[in-house]
């Protein structure tokens, strides 16, 4: 061992480990390993057949390369797990460590999750579409499963029982009959021991929980109060500089020509040049913000689609090669039209909108030698290692990204912009670069919610019975595009359509699209009908998860009572995705003489198998509220020829306390089913909810969301409110 | 490049920075304290409010060099001898956040509020707070924290008046 690695043996020695941050320095992960000090390792493989154990020693064995998750238990009790996702608000950091708790038998505060370090965790897609709770949870709980398992067994054959015969509780692997114990402690000291899981080890069912499914607080919180914990765009390095990035005046724009040299001239500054790459670097931001603004370039900026025109486009613009996709059919449409007793068609569309994470895209980049630490906010760090591996031709082993819990994403910080380019500015610079984007460059620079366009036609018998349903979505994606209704007749169809703006991920992206349109037009059909929108709904549905959403919400809001005045509408709808089930009523104000909305009320039932953490969850919903108030009356992205014309926050209404209504959460807590994730479907009831309430108030049914957008929308009819 | 003194947190600090620049750049990047967030740089989000002489005010819009003479306090220095303030208990007893990102903002805005004003209604706290936006959503529970964190002021205030009679 080397002097640096005795070094760090101590710095993990004097508690920097009880964090949940990392060494900061290139550690090889054998190194890491010894560095460990001995214990229990466990690691689950997806792949190997049963529980085997390596019983070779820390010093000359790697993990498996094939690992989902693995955890340490150290000589003191304390356990360690190492997982690829990230902590981004959504609060798996403290949800996760209640299952592994859970199933080890350990107190809930013994366990340290290292989460967001490329060097240290397991390789993971990344942490999005609501997979951490359905797919990590599972894992992360059959590891800890076995490593109790593995630790009874070491108990039993120093005992001398049968393992059979012992219990696990608190630490401590117990045997009733001789009246002893031995805690986790004292099994794994001086042991160094790896054991290799997969898949099959019986788990503890959530009706026998006693840490999973309680109201855990947030891990580490005291540190989000005194303002102790380091976001990426806090980290700090020896010697660090900050830079800037001369952004072109539109979206495909070429450069015609560029004079660096008054910027050359500022003291301090270095302006960094690399192919189309033009930024700067000074000791501090304003001088480098400066440093890019004295740059001259001119830049000729194509033609390109606008708000006016953008359904026009996305109607016509079906990508190459795709085309309609594979649609699902079932008897036929057509024929059950021809003798509904009742028809509505109509079109609705969602703008393109931004995520808007208050903290915007950061990166600090620092190289030693051609080795290249990262750290930033992003849902993918080995996604964005990976970018950053072809940016710089770098071999794995040479690039680390480390992502701090950070301030939020909600889909839209998957891609490593802000990692290169503080990459790039640190190797011209010589120097450890921090690099947080404007707010502008925020709204611009990153991509958006896809807009999309929905045609729904539909038909209906006069006992109140659906005949016929035709939906189509274009562009914004095929989430939550079946319909949960029971319908003999539909055709369904997702249209892939090249984008005219750069889009991407969203929380619930397209099922809140097609939720919107969907539970809109249900609306529409009942009333029609001349039915009460609830009573519509339950008798075209038999799932009884979503009936039973629907009548939670309906209860606790007093369905039954709400009579819609011209002042003030109730409204209902449901919709099912990503396995969770969520039924929404609003209560909306409305003043005819001002032509002003104010949403007052929102009840929203919510049902994703077993409850996790309810104090998450409940969390999670009411934000998940809140935040689509925004898509749902004023968030709307206004664009022309590659220019983003509203990218600050003075321009871009989002929702602030005097929009928040008073939220109620019904959770139904569905011990005998498996956990869901909860971190976006929460979103999709509230804009169809909101729509119908209008509908039943005004008699204006509201097809294009944001229903009441603070600015006109070009090409969309002017809305009859606003808020 | 310009040299002037800072009254943070009730220390002097010597800072050497370009006039022009913001009171949340120094703060963040010369003098360490990180606490203090940037959100838009804009004055539309309130992330970076500090107190400057008791007031809530925006820290991206001000150069430090023309604050040289004010109290300034940031998230930093709110807590004494690790003993946190009756509103940031109130934010942890609510979970009055997700990311958290919002939060120092959050506290020192809800700070000057309930030094002015000590028992806010709803309306005044909306009123008080609109500027502040939380992305994820937090608001009710914020809302409840200032609540429970005039609360909490009322009953230290009562134990102080009971104590002295
Ligand atoms: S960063 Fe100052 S108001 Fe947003
Ligand atoms: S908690 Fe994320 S912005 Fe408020």
């Amino acid at each position: 061992m080397n002097d640096s690695e005795i070094a760090e043996f101590e710095c993990f020695q004097d508690g920097s480990w009880g964090s949940s941050r990392l060494p900061d320095v290139h550690v090889d992960r054998r190194d890491f390993l010894k560095l460990l000090g001995g214990g229990l390792i466990v690691c689950l493989t997806p792949h190997s057949a049963g529980a085997q154990e390596s019983g070779r020693g820390f010093g000359r064995h790697e993990l498996p390369k094939d690992v989902a998750a693995w955890l340490h238990i150290a000589a003191d009790g304390k356990v360690k797990v190492f997982t690829g996702k990230v902590e981004v608000g959504q609060n798996i950091r403290t949800s996760l460590a209640q299952q592994v708790a859970e199933e080890l038998r350990v107190p809930f505060d013994s366990i340290t999750m290292l989460m967001g370090d490329t060097e240290f965790v397991p390789w993971d897609m990344g942490t999005f579409g609501s997979r951490t709770t359905p797919t990590m949870g599972p894992q992360l709980r059959t590891m800890a499963a076995a490593a109790r398992e593995a630790l009874m067994a070491m108990a039993a054959d120093r005992w001398h029982v049968d393992a059979a015969k012992l219990t696990a509780a608190d630490s401590r692997v117990i045997d009733p009959a001789a009246g002893h114990s031995l805690t986790y402690g004292e099994l794994t000291r001086g042991q160094n021991l790896v054991k290799v899981v997969s898949g099959k080890v019986p788990l503890t069912p959530a009706t026998g929980w006693k840490i999973a499914g309680t109201p855990m607080p947030k891990v580490g919180i005291r540190d989000f109060v005194t303002g102790k914990h380091k976001f990426p765009s806090d980290i700090v390095r020896p010697g660090m500089l900050f830079g800037a990035v001369l952004r072109p005046e539109g979206f495909n724009a070429t450069l015609d020509s560029i004079d660096t040299s008054a910027a050359e001239k500022m003291p301090g500054v270095k302006v960094v040049r690399d192919g189309d790459f033009i930024g700067a670097v000074a000791p501090d931001v304003y001088t480098a913000q400066q440093a890019v603004a004295a740059i001259q370039a001119k830049w000729t900026v194509p033609e390109q689609p606008s708000n006016a025109n953008l359904f026009k486009v996305l109607k016509t613009a079906t990508e190459p090669g795709g085309g309609r996709r594979e649609g699902h059919l079932t008897g036929s449409v057509e024929q059950a039209m021809a003798t509904a007793d009742l028809k509505l068609e109509e079109r609705y569309t969602v703008q393109y909108i931004a995520h808007t994470p208050l903290e915007p895209r950061a990166a600090v980049a620092e190289w030693n030698g051609s080795n290249l630490t990262v750290w930033t906010g992003t849902q993918r760090p080995f996604g964005v290692r990976d970018e950053l591996m072809e940016a710089f031709n770098l071999p794995e082993s040479r690039v680390r990204v480390i992502q701090p819990d950070m301030g939020s994403g909600y889909g839209g910080k998957h891609t490593g912009e802000a990692a290169i380019e503080a990459a790039r500015l640190a190797k011209a610079a010589g120097k450890p670069i921090k690099l947080i984007w404007t707010r502008r460059e925020e709204f611009t620079w990153a991509y958006f919610r896809p807009a999309g366009l929905m045609e729904i036609r539909a038909g209906v018998h006069r006992d109140g019975r659906l005949v016929a349903w035709e939906h189509h979505n274009y562009n914004s994606g095929p989430s939550a595009l079946e319909t949960p209704y029971e319908v003999p007749n539909q055709i369904i169809q997702y249209h892939p359509v090249k984008s005219p703006l750069r889009q991407g991920s969203y929380r619930a992206l397209a099922a809140t699209a097609n939720n919107f349109a969907r539970e809109s037009h249900m609306d529409g059909l009942a009333h029609a009908a001349g039915m009460d929108p609830l009573e519509f709904r339950l008798k075209n549905l038999t799932n009884p998860r979503m009936r039973a959403v629907l009548q939670a919400a309906a209860g606790r809001f007093g369905w039954s009572n709400a009579r819609s005045t011209p002042t003030r509408g109730y409204g209902i709808a449901c919709g099912t995705d990503k396995g969770g089930y969520v039924a929404t009523c609003a209560e909306v104000e409305i003043d005819p003489a001002a032509r002003k909305i104010h949403i007052r009320r929102v009840v929203e039932a919510w049902e994703s198998g077993a409850v996790v953490n309810p104090n998450g969850i409940r969390n999670q919903i009411a934000g998940a509220i809140v935040q689509s108030i925004g898509g749902a009356l004023f968030e709307a992205i206004l664009f022309s020829n590659g220019r983003i014309l509203n990218p600050h926050f003075a321009q871009y209404r989002l929702p602030r306390f005097a929009d928040a209504p008073q939220i109620d959460v019904v959770l139904l807590d569905r011990k005998d089913l498996p956990s869901a994730g909860a971190g976006e479907i929460g979103i999709i009831g509230l804009a169809p909810a909101v729509g119908n309430a209008i509908f039943a108030a005004t008699g204006t049914r509201l097809c294009n969301m944001p229903m009441s957008p603070s600015a006109a929308v070009p090409g969309e009819p002017a809305s009859p409110l606003k808020c | 490049m310009s040299e002037f003194v800072l009254n943070v947190n009730g220390a002097p600090l010597h800072v050497n920075a370009p006039p022009q620049e913001s009171l949340l750049f120094v703060l963040r990047n010369h003098l360490n304290l990180t606490g203090t967030k940037f959100g838009c740089g804009e004055g539309q989000c309130g992330a970076c409010t500090v107190l400057i002489n008791g007031r809530a005010t925006r820290s991206c819009l001000i150069p430090a060099s023309a604050v040289s003479n004010a109290k300034i306090v940031t998230i930093e220095g709110l807590d004494q001898n690790g003993k946190l303030t009756a509103v940031q208990q109130a934010f942890i007893d609510e979970e009055a956040m997700q990311c958290g990102y919002c939060t120092s903002g959050m506290i020192l805005a809800a700070t000057a509020l309930l030094s002015k004003t000590p028992h806010p209604t709803d309306e005044q706290i909306v009123a008080a707070m609109n500027g502040n936006i939380c992305r994820c959503g937090t608001y009710p529970r914020i809302l409840a924290a200032i609540h429970r964190a005039a609360e909490a002021r009322r009953g230290e205030r009562a134990q102080l008046t009971g104590g002295a009679r």
